[in-house]
């Protein structure tokens, strides 16, 4: 079984109830929440287009400093470390995908308590400004 | 091959709770399913060999924003009360 591909569709799933939750519930709050949802499943999907079955972490301590030199023994020959792990271009992206994500759901949360200061209600039906 | 297992109920465990945090009537309950989906997502990353994105994971989308979502409920929650 592969992780990757099993990330792949976990991740498509979270995105569909994600979306699913951002156009049918009617709480502004429900709403911040099925994009935080959303979030998540591009995070996962992110993190699994970058993964390689069989690989480990790129982190680059003694551990891997070993198997690098028992992968090179083996081969009979200087062996890479890059043949080792991971992606890790996808993991530094989601890292700071993940923040940013943060500040997003904290600006519409914002949006959120301005918009009941106005009209003390939580429910999408009673802002139909912008409605024709 | 126990990994694999892992990660089955994980993901499965985390689709439910997405669909909890989507339908339940109740905020507080759907803010905390939202917040169990990111702590799932972190071992699922852990899984992806990835720790340091499971640690921002759990750090941050687990702990930060669901703390953000449970002030703003109750700042939205006593000014109702006040007006």
């Amino acid at each position: 079984m592969n992780f990757g591909s099993l990330a792949l569709g976990l991740g498509f799933l979270l995105i569909l109830i994600g979306f699913w939750g951002l156009l049918t519930q009617k709480n502004l709050i429900k709403i911040v929440i099925g994009f935080s949802v959303v979030d998540t499943g591009v995070h996962i999907i992110m993190v699994g287009i970058g993964y390689l079955q069989g690989r480990t972490a790129p982190i680059l301590d003694a551990a891997l400093m070993q198997r690098t030199a028992a992968a090179g023994n083996q081969a009979g020959a200087s062996a890479d470390v890059g043949s080792l792990i991971v992606d890790p271009v996808p993991q530094a992206l989601v890292l700071t995908a993940i923040v940013i994500g943060l500040g997003i759901t904290a600006l519409l949360l914002a949006y959120v308590v301005r918009l009941h200061e106005q009209r003390q209600s939580l429910d999408i039906s009673s802002y139909e400004d912008l409605k024709w | 091959m126990i990994n694999s297992i892992l990660f089955v109920v994980l993901a499965l465990l985390a689709l439910s709770s997405a669909i909890t945090a989507v339908l339940a009537k109740n905020l507080v309950t759907s803010i905390l399913a939202a917040g169990f989906v990111s702590l799932l997502a972190s071992v699922i990353y852990l899984l992806l060999s990835a720790p340091d994105v499971a640690m921002t994971e759990a750090a941050i989308g687990s702990g930060l924003s669901t703390i953000i979502f449970f002030y703003v409920l109750n700042k939205v929650r006593r000014s109702g009360r006040h007006d």
